[in-house]
């Protein structure tokens, strides 16, 4: 495969400077990790320069870093370019406090249920999201199931004693 | 903004005369599902109909949510594949095999020519069983029952080759992170060979009930179609993709397991309606078929029988070893005690699962289970697309439009 980082990372470089953070290779991805504010503009200017051409949302899903102070929580973007087979990675990260991320419907329709599902798992909540609601999980869970405090198993349970076998 | 608010406004506001009509009409609401026998599975659309014509619909998932994400990130590697199973279980082996193979990008695994010629035969088999469920209930729910039962029986021979392979059937938890159990039997030899000797006649008879059926043809063209462009931003993948003529698979843009080594065609259609999609299966499971055949070939050819790369944190070493051998302990003691060594890192990985680009999103932290995996349900994705998809058209097309979508609740919901 020929080595299609440094390619992006100049045109990313020259359109969004100091806002793309990092950009490195993992594995056989390029990943860029870019400023939250601007992810819609690059995503925006990926899908519309004719050298880019990211037209295909691979996939979106949310992670979380508990230890990462001031960067617990992270969206993470698949793109793909079908005409010539480029697949690329984008995140941004931000606090726990400030869970709130401008939404790429505007971009992809399939952005839709996929940032139900991340606001539904983690509690980011997508600015400008046209239904925003709990997709997989009952409305009423009270919690964001996969953020890393969330128990896996119903703490109010009391049939199930852990005290003589643990796990 | 004023402006904007205006114009909207604008768009919106319909001439007199429609206005008045539309306040007149009276829609009724129709629930389709959650359990519904058209549905085939647990899902729910309400429906916002005008006599016949659906004019929205508004479709709720979630009924059989189990949490895989979350469970993932407290299991060891080799207890995620039995998640896996339970995505898509029309083809749990493609699962199976996109979910090794995504460890096996993470751990940098070898894996022998042999062992990939065999999961491709593994895959191709069960994306035709997939396949053969999907078409013959299109079939089913435009009323025509006969084609179902002749090629289920059919996938019911698949599945016997899948049992003789790892004892299961439908959620088969097949193959290992590195290869397989143990080679392929003389018997599973012997059945693979007798079911592709079989198959291609009863595929014809199908065809024949089918293909060219002026009612079914009726029935299915035009109904629930898309075009290329709302597909791909809709993030469709997969036959439905292809139906739509963008002749886009993962195991040709970004071939994995030895697929570059095959000959075979990307069938398209170009309506994206429900009749492409069902003869894009369909000729997808001809193509399938001649890959299996390669497959066959080319093994028959090979010198040995491995049926394993080197990969000896997920096997556990023979019991004599274990006792005479100092690395065999080693290596018995990490495993049994959950102390595999996985190095840290991200990987996605994608296969072309039974509906599309089946992806694994994987974050190791180095520790014995992942950080994060997130599945790329190509289902969940494309689903969203269906109230768009069948807006304007007769109830009986929402239906087998649904069906010609192959949404499998458990891919969906996850």
């Amino acid at each position: 495969m020929e080595d299609i980082l440094p390619v992006i990372e100049t045109k990313l470089r020259e359109a969004f400077g100091e806002d793309i953070i990092s950009a490195e290779m993992m594995r056989d991805f390029p990943v860029f990790t870019v400023k939250k504010d601007r992810i819609i503009d690059v995503v925006k200017f990926l899908y519309d320069e004719p050298e880019m051409q990211f037209r295909f949302l691979t996939d979106l899903c949310g992670i979380h870093f508990p230890d990462n102070k001031g960067q617990e929580l992270g969206v993470i973007y698949h793109l793909h370019n079908m005409r010539r087979n480029w697949r690329i990675r984008l995140r941004i990260f931000f606090p726990l406090t400030d869970a709130v991320v401008p939404t790429l419907t505007t971009v992809f329709s399939a952005a839709n249920w996929m940032e139900r599902e991340t606001y539904d798992f983690f509690g980011i909540t997508f600015k400008g999201h046209p239904d925003l609601r709990r997709i997989l999980n009952v409305d009423d869970l009270g919690g964001f199931p996969l953020l890393k405090e969330f128990p896996l198993e119903d703490p109010t349970r009391v049939d199930k004693d852990d005290k003589m076998f643990g796990r | 903004m004023a402006q904007a608010k205006q114009k909207g406004r604008m768009v919106q506001q319909t001439p007199p005369e429609t206005a008045e009509k539309l306040e007149e009409k009276e829609y009724s609401i129709l629930n389709l599902g959650p359990s519904h026998p058209a549905t085939h599975g647990v899902f729910q659309n309400i429906l916002k109909m005008d006599g016949e014509i659906i004019i929205d619909s508004e479709p709720t998932i979630g009924y059989i949510h189990r949490a895989f994400e979350k469970l993932a990130e407290r299991r060891p590697y080799n207890q995620i594949t039995p998640i896996t199973d339970r995505l898509n279980y029309c083809s749990s082996p493609i699962n199976n095999m996109g979910w090794h193979m995504t460890v096996e990008k993470l751990i940098e695994a070898k894996i022998p020519r042999r062992v990939e010629y065999m999961r491709i035969i593994i895959m191709e088999l069960s994306r035709i069983a997939d396949h053969l469920v999907c078409n013959s209930v299109i079939g089913v729910d435009a009323g025509a029952l006969t084609g179902f039962v002749y090629v289920f029986e059919e996938r019911e021979k698949i599945y016997e080759i899948f049992e003789s392979i790892c004892g299961a059937r439908l959620t088969t938890n097949i193959g290992r992170i590195g290869g397989f159990e143990r080679d392929f039997t003389d018997v599973t030899w012997a059945k693979i060979k007798k079911f592709m000797k079989e198959f291609p006649a009863i595929l014809k008879e199908f065809e024949k009930l089918l293909v060219r059926n002026r009612i079914f043809m009726d029935r299915t063209i035009g109904a629930g179609s898309i075009s290329a462009d709302r597909a791909l931003n809709y993030g469709f993948t997969g036959p439905n993709l292809r139906a739509a003529g963008v002749d886009y698979d993962v195991r040709v843009m970004n071939p994995y397991s030895g697929y570059e080594d095959f000959k075979f065609d990307i069938p398209i259609g170009t309506n994206g309606d429900t009749y492409d999609r069902f003869m894009v299966r369909e000729h997808e499971i001809w193509e399938s078929y001649s890959i299996i055949q390669q497959a066959i070939a080319k093994i028959e050819q090979m010198p040995g029988k491995e049926f394993k790369g080197d990969v000896p944190d997920f096997y556990l070493p023979p019991k004599e070893e274990v006792y005479n051998n100092m690395e065999a302990l080693i290596y018995h003691f990490k495993i049994v005690m959950g102390e595999t060594n996985i190095p840290k890192g991200e990987v996605y990985h994608c296969v072309e699962g039974g509906n599309g680009e089946l992806g694994f999103y994987l974050v190791s932290d180095g520790g014995r289970t992942p950080y994060r995996l997130h599945f790329r349900r190509p289902c969940f994705i494309y689903y969203q697309a269906y109230p768009e998809m069948i807006r304007g058209n007769l109830l009986s097309d929402a239906i087998v439009t649904m069906s010609s979508m192959n949404v499998i609740a458990g891919e969906l919901d996850a």
